[in-house]
């Protein structure tokens, strides 16, 4: 009698359900997954097929197996992978030497203004990317460059801040500096604070407790934000191309869009573009065991 | 330092007193009060200047084609926003694609992030990392690639595989498939962390008083949810209106206002491009803090 009870659906329908809820998980995963298996994994596969191809737009390309455009994306190119590496990795450490403090100061001092702090870090990304380069490059060589030039007088009357490497570099830090905070702060502001407090009463003084005990926690943070930075930056070629100047600031991304739009040359754009992304791979999994973060992160 | 003749109970006392006294520390505390606050509001101050400019430059009355150089207060540029060829078209095509891409972006990413939260599986952790993967590739890349896939399609041994004109010429449906594709991710992460705090008892609860697997999806899950499904659509869509790199590889001669803007500059910077944007700015200030608003108001959601 109580059985019957606590089946009432019956043995069909219990049945029919079990195997729904076994199905479950890929009838929510299928459509999703096939969109990212179609327009994610096979371009990647297509490029690679096309980076070991020789041919032209015109005349169609043959799946040669050379490895003819690998030999000249990287004897051609130094100069621009070179600049990639050194602006890439300078705008990451500069956006970390600006964003730790910001991040560690609205995490542990930010009080009732907290959401309001994070909220104007994030407010650039209300603007358009183009836009805000574009009012980089208006203030670098409007205000800034009068500033230099005519009250500092440290500049010729012909300089120009755009153009150098340093404008490229500044642009890149402005761009991609909410992304190294956001995961700073994300890191700092789940601290136990009880841990720090365990510290001073083990006699740590401020600066000990930051170095044995905050900063380790805050790690994962500095992995993510850092990765968060370097892989947009290196990749970039819009700071490039409208705060620099020619081939001295010219980066990969440079090459490889023109390469793509302008030239036509696909199976060197393709083998620039998977050197890149070999080249991101190889860099993340060597600062992820430096920095120790796989045990860290999970 | 009275304390310390207070009695012997004050000693930790006066020794905590002096370690935060000493001369190194009172750097420290200086730090700590005036320097890291000071910083962070230069910083932050740091990221607004170019929006500040932006707008402000809005209203500039500039002479010849380049909106660089201050000349004077104009309302001009605000009384004809869209009053440059092009323009009209190339905003329609972007609240298109984002109105479009951030519908399907959400809906299979929330599908997605629904699946990997509430089953275990087997092949879960390798769908995690595919979920990641797009975030952690650099957007030429997945641009470049997209676009040799699509051509790819009009030329032997691919042609006839595909049915010419889905991708190939490129246009919106390139343009549309690239973004949905780099939002899925976001939106499954987005969906994840809110679900990441879910109580599965509720659904449970809902079941035993007889609710069915819809209903309950219906009730309970989709309610709670949503807070995170509405902050993954924001942010796709917000993705997707400024999209440039990518979207410069699949559009072939359809302009959103991000390529319509990269085209125009080199020959003229009109202020209109400072009206829109600043527009865009407005209305994506105006949402969230609606959003917030409204989350804050419904405390069932809280949770």
């Amino acid at each position: 009698m109580t059985a019957v009870q606590l089946e009432p659906a019956g043995p069909p329908s219990g049945g029919l359900r079990r195997r729904i809820t076994a199905a479950g998980p890929w009838l929510l995963l299928a459509p999703g997954l096939l969109w990212l298996l179609v327009f994610f994994i096979w371009p990647t596969a297509q490029m690679f097929i096309m980076s070991i191809s020789s041919g032209s737009l015109d005349d169609g390309f043959k799946l040669t197996f050379t490895l003819d455009a690998y030999a000249s994306a990287l004897s051609k190119f130094p100069k621009q992978f070179g600049n990639s590496l050194l602006f890439g990795g300078a705008a990451t450490v500069l956006d970390f030497l600006i964003g730790f403090p910001v991040a560690y100061t609205v995490a542990f001092r930010g009080g009732r203004y907290k959401n309001l702090l994070l909220f104007l870090v994030i407010a650039p990304f209300f603007t358009s990317f183009l836009i805000r380069t574009i009012s980089w490059k208006t203030i670098l060589d409007g205000p800034f460059l009068s500033f230099l030039r005519d009250t500092l007088h440290v500049v010729p009357v012909d300089a120009s801040v755009t153009g150098t490497p340093i404008a490229v570099i500044a642009g890149l830090t402005y761009n991609f500096l909410p992304f190294m905070i956001l995961p700073l702060y994300v890191a700092l502001e789940k601290i136990d604070f009880r841990l720090i407090e365990a510290a001073s009463d083990l006699y740590a003084n401020r600066w000990g407790a930051f170095r044995h005990v905050t900063f380790p926690l805050a790690l994962p943070g500095v992995f993510a934000g850092s990765i968060l930075t370097f892989i947009p930056a290196l990749g970039d070629y819009v700071n490039a191309t409208l705060l620099g100047a020619g081939t001295s600031t010219q980066m990969i991304g440079n090459v490889i869009q023109s390469r793509f739009l302008l030239q036509n040359d696909y199976p060197l754009a393709a083998a620039l573009s998977f050197i890149l992304m070999a080249a991101i791979l190889v860099a993340v999994s060597i600062y992820a065991r430096v920095l120790g973060t796989e045990q860290l992160t999970g | 330092m009275a304390t310390v003749a207070a009695g012997q109970a004050a000693v930790p006392a006066a020794q905590a007193a002096t370690r935060r006294q000493g001369s190194p520390r009172s750097i420290g505390r200086l730090l700590d009060r005036w320097a890291l606050p000071t910083f962070t509001v230069l910083a932050i101050g740091y990221l607004l200047v170019p929006i500040a400019v932006m707008i402000a430059f809005s209203f500039n009355d500039y002479q010849g084609k380049f909106n660089y150089i201050w000349h004077g207060f104009t309302l001009e540029a605000w009384l004809h926003p869209l009053d440059w060829p092009g323009l009209p078209q190339s905003l329609t095509n972007s609240l298109l694609i984002a109105f479009v891409a951030t519908i399907l972006a959400t809906v299979l990413g929330t599908m997605i992030g629904l699946a990997l939260s509430r089953y275990s599986f087997r092949g879960r952790g390798a769908i995690n990392g595919l979920i990641v993967l797009p975030m952690a590739t650099p957007e030429i890349v997945m641009g470049s690639s997209l676009l040799t896939l699509f051509v790819s399609t009009a030329l032997p041994p691919l042609d006839g595989v595909v049915p010419k004109g889905v991708f190939f010429p490129l246009g919106l449906q390139t343009i549309l498939i690239a973004h949905i594709m780099f939002n899925i991710s976001y939106v499954v992460v987005t969906v994840k962390a809110r679900l990441a705090g879910f109580d599965r008892h509720l659904e449970e609860a809902a079941m035993d008083l007889g609710a069915d697997e819809w209903t309950t999806f219906r009730k309970v899950t989709f309610p709670l949810i949503l807070p995170g499904v509405l902050a993954a659509g924001l942010l796709a869509f917000s993705l997707s209106i400024d999209d440039f790199v990518i979207t410069n590889f699949v559009s072939g001669t359809t302009n959103t206002f991000p390529i319509w803007v990269w085209g125009i500059i080199k020959n003229a910077l009109p202020a209109q491009i400072n009206v829109i944007g600043s527009i865009i700015f407005l209305v994506a200030v105006g949402s969230v803090a609606v959003t917030t608003l409204l989350q804050g108001r419904s405390p069932r959601f809280a949770r």
